[in-house]
């Protein structure tokens, strides 16, 4: 963990002090175990590295799962001033609104517990998955400008889902000040092809139950009970975001000598907000983020009709619904507290989840007792959390918390400690059907791989950053 | 023997590059990408490209030479399997590449480089040739 001065401030948090170059302090949400796990992992230096970035208010965070990262750690949260303060594409990430939904079905259990190796089946061979997957949508220019334009909305006016899959999605699917003259060809040409594919990697679509309920009230506000079946949807914006991010990163690095600031990480390449790169950054990023939505609302228009299909129910009777769909890899224009007042800041959440507190006016009528609906994707086999929103995080972590398990094993040590086993034996000895396209795709992303997503929870919930509602056992999983 | 060797990187995917020449360290780092991606003894070099890159300096400019082999995959979805540097500085580079079309039916993909990444980069030359690092988001 380097040489750097870690201090622990109290039972959940830690503090890296201002040093060198840092503007504000680093704060660490995290236990004593999580801390210890880290090791040699340098995400507490790419805390401190952020904490260098102009305009940065308050301080720079990172949430329990923390790990190293490109310029942000995985798990890192800045917010910056409007005035004076950057952009970095390194605090959003390659896969821009990369983030999940959660489809909840009125279905229970034993309504599904005979039929998964039918459903998984179904699930693989309808969702396109895998590296480099494209799907049977073949867009137009046009019609492509026009999803990056209207995310949620121009899937549901194409005819995949309802209006009221648009409501419980953050920001209603869209993001505003979307500009697709912003994207390069060589990102639309990525795009075009892959609307309405999962992609490779650690993203999935999960069949899951619910196994336990930590709040009775709030569960039932966000339609959860014990033992219903619910689906998880774990994906991006694909090689469109990719290719957005890559294009400004190259543009941004030429501007580094030009911004009039030393950077410790080439990774952190940002621009001010209100320069013509910052202004452009985030017009094609709002592209891809939008992007992301269009994706997630029709790979879960799929797979209902997937389980319509399988189980030969009715979508009444199947009563699929969404309960929430969470971006954690974003860059957002947001009202936040900030030394005692609302103020408008470009937060930075890259592996977090926005956790707005109870009465927030963004949320929908059905949640704005509850707060927001926090959905925190385990890997493989161990499940899914829903939390809730909280006041403290809107105080405290610009309104933020974890957004998963965050990795512990290398892809090649989780390659090796696979080695001779079979993973997917074991998953189904566990009770979970587990199809994946990529070969190398089950042992790096087997469960051994991740942190303990239990204790990642727990500390959001001690901390207070986000309450723990519901956990969901997994069933039946495709990963690409 | 393979010009390079895969290290760890808990999120990713590093690589560690050898050459005698700065153009066959980045000659050998482009073969790495494609390397660990797809089984290269299926693929006969059938398509060519010329590829011309610029850079802020040496490591900027292997940055962005495998940010353009890396496209002719994802954008192009050419596999590609013979790369060869033609002229080569600091700042500029002009390179050749041969492969073919992907083609489902007889190419295996192992894995997807999503990206190439700044996060610790390293090209310099040492007492016995040039060694270089790089870090890829897979």
């Amino acid at each position: 963990m380097s040489d750097m001065k870690i201090q622990r401030l109290d039972e959940h948090r830690w503090l890296i002090p201002p040093a060198g170059g840092m503007r504000v302090p680093g704060v660490i949400y995290s236990s004593e175990r999580l801390m210890k796990e880290m090791g040699k992992d340098e995400s507490p230096k790419q805390v401190a590295n952020v904490a260098h970035l102009p305009g940065i208010l308050k301080y720079s965070l990172a949430m329990p799962d923390m790990h190293w990262g490109y310029g942000f750690p995985i798990g890192g949260v800045a917010a910056f001033d409007l005035s004076g303060g950057v952009i970095s594409p390194g605090g959003v990430g390659y896969d821009i609104n990369c983030g999940c939904r959660l489809v909840a079905t009125k279905l229970r259990l034993e309504d599904v517990r005979d039929r998964m190796e039918e459903l998984v089946t179904a699930l693989y061979r309808n969702i396109p998955s895998g590296v480099g997957s494209t799907g049977p949508l073949k867009l137009s220019l046009s019609e492509e400008k026009k999803v990056l334009i209207d995310g949620s909305r121009w899937a549901v006016r194409a005819g995949f889902g309802t209006a009221s899959d648009i409501e419980t999605t953050e920001d209603g699917g869209r993001i505003e000040g979307a500009d697709p003259d912003r994207v390069s060809q060589r990102a639309l040409e990525r795009g075009r092809e892959q609307l309405g594919t999962l992609g490779s990697g650690n993203h999935f679509l999960e069949i899951e139950v619910v196994e336990e309920i930590y709040d009775e009230a709030t569960a039932a506000a966000f339609g959860l009970r014990k033992e219903q079946v619910a689906v998880m949807i774990h994906s991006g914006s694909r090689g469109l975001g990719y290719q957005i991010c890559d294009d400004y990163l190259a543009r941004l690095v030429k501007g580094i000598p030009k911004l009039g600031f030393p950077l410790p990480d080439r990774q952190l390449a940002c621009a001010f907000l209100d320069s013509p790169e910052g202004e452009d950054y985030f017009a094609a990023m709002a592209c891809a983020a939008n992007y992301a939505w269009a994706n997630r609302q029709i790979l879960m228009h799929w797979t209902r009709e997937v389980f319509e299909k399988t189980l030969r129910r009715s979508p009444a009777d199947l009563g699929m619904r969404l309960v929430y769909d969470v971006c954690h890899n974003i860059a957002k224009f947001e009202e936040l507290p900030v030394e005692g007042r609302k103020m408008k800041v470009c937060v930075h959440r890259k592996g977090a989840t926005r956790s707005f507190p109870p009465g927030h006016p963004s949320l929908p009528d059905v949640y704005r007792k509850s707060g927001q609906p926090v959905l925190i994707p385990g890997d493989m086999g161990t499940g899914s959390y829903v939390l809730a929103g909280t006041e403290k995080a809107f105080q405290e972590t610009f309104g933020s918390t974890c957004h998963g398990a965050g990795r512990v094993l290398s892809r090649s040590q989780a390659i090796k400690a696979g080695r001779g086993r079979s993973i997917r034996r074991e998953m189904s000895e566990r009770g979970v059907i587990v199809m994946a396209a990529g070969k190398g795709t089950l042992s790096e992303e087997m469960p051994e791989a991740y942190k303990n997503i239990h204790e990642v929870v727990n500390v959001c919930h001690e901390a207070g950053i986000s309450r723990k509602v519901a956990r969901l056992r997994a069933l039946g999983c495709i990963k690409g | 023997m393979r010009p390079y060797r895969v290290f760890d990187h808990t999120a990713d995917l590093g690589i560690e590059i050898f050459g005698e020449t700065a153009g066959m360290l980045f000659a050998h780092a482009a073969f790495a990408v494609f390397d660990l991606m797809a089984d290269l003894h299926l693929v006969h070099p059938k398509e060519t490209r010329s590829i011309s890159v610029e850079g802020e300096d040496r490591e900027d400019l292997l940055v962005n030479y495998l940010r353009e082999v890396l496209y002719l995959f994802h954008g192009e979805k050419l596999i590609l399997k013979h790369f060869a540097i033609v002229e080569i500085n600091d700042h500029h580079l002009k390179g050749e590449v041969g492969g073919e079309f992907f083609d489902p039916d007889r190419h295996r993909l192992k894995k997807e480089i999503k990206a190439v990444t700044y996060h610790g980069v390293e090209v310099r030359e040492t007492g016995s040739g040039w060694r270089g690092r790089v870090i890829f988001d897979v």
